[in-house]
């Protein structure tokens, strides 16, 4: 079983200090992620959807160590990627990269494109200058980027070339996870299109797996196989994509589907399902659902304690975090 | 106002063509631009960044920037030409009798003025109302855009405000005026999908409640169903295509436009209706340089293009059976909705 997974992610918490000292005169601090649980398989894709602030951008760079983590399990290929230190962290880091959203300042501006996919090459310290260049010209190939675009400098690319730089780079010491920080998010409509198949097509080809950040919910269905909905640090919802788009059970989930504007013509204008209330303090420790302010559906028993992720009655893996479970009507 | 004839629209743009100077020489970034606008209307402006969306907003209002100028056509406004209007004149009608709203709401309040004060500055400059009226109206503005507890929020400064409710103050400070057009250039771009639907709804609302007409400036071909009547499809600098938006979704006559239309992933309760791989548009927006130009700019990036699409600029021409739907294009799609 775990020899499948690329990675699996247990108990994950990140807190972010404050200045200042609350009411209990203890240090404040921000808890940014709370306790999330998820795995992917090998070749795979999970797609963790929410707000901005909503923390899933966080719980990606804590799981690949770039901010540090409060608590949790991080294993990738098998390996306790969460306790390694110094030699061992730096040479399982060539395991995990990362496709930033904003391929204009992502990019070093002083260094010609073949230089900045070499980058990691040259870090992972396993390769020949000669090796190098191999796979330079093979990744490039593969982004379709011509040859001769190599000693170009980024301005002198558009924004989807520049993408396809950002993921030649994200590909060059052949990881096993790529984390795809809304990598369309900054691109033209069009050019979104060109990006989303080149994600696909590099993983079928290369056999990667993907945790893909994203507010888009349609970019979402369209890359991912598993669904993680993510509120104020928390999972709300956890399923596959067929049974989640089926029967998206959170209210929540509803809301942010409910919100995305749709072709149908003959659809009601979006919106206006959520309740207008305030959002809880995450410095505090949480005593109800953090999402009952906001709900439609809330009810007292839904201020008794946090409500943790299981699955909807009958179903194996379509989990969600509500005291309502079951007991109102989804749409 | 004026003496026009009531029949005539309360926008009249007629072959509009704006050119900028630039070190390379003239290049023509609007190229023969027409639409109408009626009372009330609403109509959406679709198109990648680059294609003349913005500048055709900003040419309405007199703001080209310094390198620009109108070199042909006229924009009517309650049959007044526009663009020879004077500086005074646009001064007068800008946040007045049109206002525009911006993509980044961040960026376009004042970070050192309380939104009151910014609220009260149009109402004062334009209406001449005292300090304390001003005040007033600023409260009662952000009442109608939905800030809660309008009354402690008047003095907030920008900072002290969500995304969300710094673009409903700059909506309450375009509508301040009850202005007769209403331009929205991305106004939710930088915003959350939830808080997306939010400023849509408050937009519908207020602008049916004023009769306000409204330009939706979008890449987003949800937004535009949800928001618009019409739609004016744009690239490099021209109109391709124009319609009711029913008609134009449900049979897109340019290859643009249904590249456009297709190349969004849009959700589905049925995933296993979904395609593997995305219809794309091959290549990007040409150079501005290219702009202008006596040939169909999309042809390079056309499965359709042909000799004739390389040789000379496509007329418009209406498409047979839909009234006002039109399309610039050599060879367009049928309008039985063929695939």
């Amino acid at each position: 079983m775990s020899d499948k997974l690329a990675l699996d992610v247990q108990n994950l918490s990140v807190s972010f200090p404050m200045r200042g000292r609350g009411a209990d005169g203890r240090r404040r601090a921000l808890l940014a992620v709370d306790n999330v649980n998820f795995s992917i398989a090998r070749g795979k894709t999970l797609g963790i959807v929410g707000e901005s602030g909503s923390g899933k951008t966080t719980a990606a760079m804590a799981l690949a160590r770039l901010v540090p983590k409060l608590a949790g399990n991080i294993t990738i290929d098998g390996i306790d990627f969460g306790t390694l230190d110094n030699e061992a962290l730096r040479q399982a880091r060539q395991r995990i990269q990362i496709i930033f959203q904003d391929p204009y300042s992502s990019l070093n501006p002083r260094l010609r494109a073949g230089e900045i996919v070499r980058e990691p090459l040259v870090y992972a310290g396993e390769t020949s200058r000669a090796e190098q260049d191999r796979i330079i010209d093979e990744l490039f190939e593969a982004v379709g980027l011509r040859p001769e675009q190599k000693a170009l400098f980024p301005h002198q690319f558009s924004g989807g070339q520049r993408q396809r730089i950002g993921i030649a780079r994200a590909l060059s010491t052949r990881p096993s996870l790529i984390i795809c920080d809304e990598p369309v998010s900054a691109l033209d409509v069009a050019v979104q299109a060109q990006i989303l198949n080149l994600l696909k097509s590099l993983q079928g080809q290369f056999g990667l797996t993907y945790l893909f950040i994203s507010h888009d919910l349609g970019v979402v269905q369209h890359m991912c196989d598993d669904i993680a909905v993510m509120y104020m640090g928390q999972f709300m919802e956890y399923a596959d994509r067929k049974s989640f788009f089926a029967a998206p059970r959170h209210p929540y989930s509803q809301a942010l589907l409910d919100a995305v504007p749709t072709i149908d013509i003959g659809a009601q204008p979006a919106g206006g399902k959520l309740v207008d209330g305030e959002i809880p303090d995450l410095t505090l420790p949480q005593t109800g659902c953090r999402f009952a302010s906001r709900c439609p559906h809330a009810r007292d028993v839904c201020n008794g304690g946090v409500p943790q992720l299981q699955d909807w009655p009958g179903s194996t893996g379509h989990r969600l975090a509500c005291h309502l479970t079951g007991t109102f009507a989804t749409s | 106002m004026t003496n026009s004839p009531s029949t005539a629209p309360l926008l009249d743009v007629r072959n509009l063509s704006v050119q900028f100077t630039t070190r390379g020489g003239t290049v023509t970034v609007l190229d023969d631009i027409s639409f109408t606008l009626e009372r009330g209307e609403r109509i959406s402006f679709v198109g990648e960044s680059g294609c003349g969306k913005s500048m055709t907003a900003l040419a309405l209002m007199g703001l080209l920037p310094a390198m620009g100028r109108v070199s042909g056509g006229q924009v009517l406004f309650k049959g007044e030409d526009l663009t020879t209007a004077s500086p005074a004149r646009l001064r007068r009608l800008r946040g007045n009798e049109i206002s525009m709203i911006f993509q980044e709401p961040m960026t376009s309040l004042n970070p050192v003025f309380t939104i009151g004060q910014q609220i009260s500055e149009v109402l004062r400059l334009h209406r001449g109302v005292d300090n304390a009226e001003a005040r007033d109206r600023s409260v009662e503005l952000l009442q109608a855009v939905r800030i809660p507890d309008a009354a402690a929020r008047v003095d907030d400064y920008p900072h002290q405000l969500s995304g969300g409710q710094r673009q409903r103050v700059m909506i309450a400070i375009a509508l301040a005026c009850e202005p007769e057009i209403l331009i929205a250039d991305e106004p939710t771009t930088a915003l959350d999908v939830t808080v997306q639907a939010e400023i849509f709804a408050l937009l519908r609302d207020l602008g049916a409640k004023l009769d306000t007409a409204i330009i939706l400036i979008t890449h987003d071909m949800g937004a535009v169903a949800q928001m618009s009547e019409r739609m004016l499809v744009m690239y490099a600098g021209r109109r391709v295509e124009e319609g009711q938006v029913a008609n134009v979704i449900k049979a897109p006559a340019h290859p643009y436009t249904r590249g456009l239309i297709a190349c969004v992933p849009h959700i589905t309760s049925d995933v296993g209706a979904l395609v593997d791989t995305l219809p794309e548009i091959d290549g990007i927006v040409p150079p501005i340089t290219r702009f202008g130009r006596d040939e169909c700019l999309f042809a390079p990036r056309c499965a359709k293009a042909a000799d004739e699409c390389w040789s000379a600029k496509p007329q418009q021409s209406d498409i047979a059976g839909h009234s006002s739907h039109s399309v610039s294009c050599w060879h367009p799609f049928g309008t039985e909705g063929s695939r």
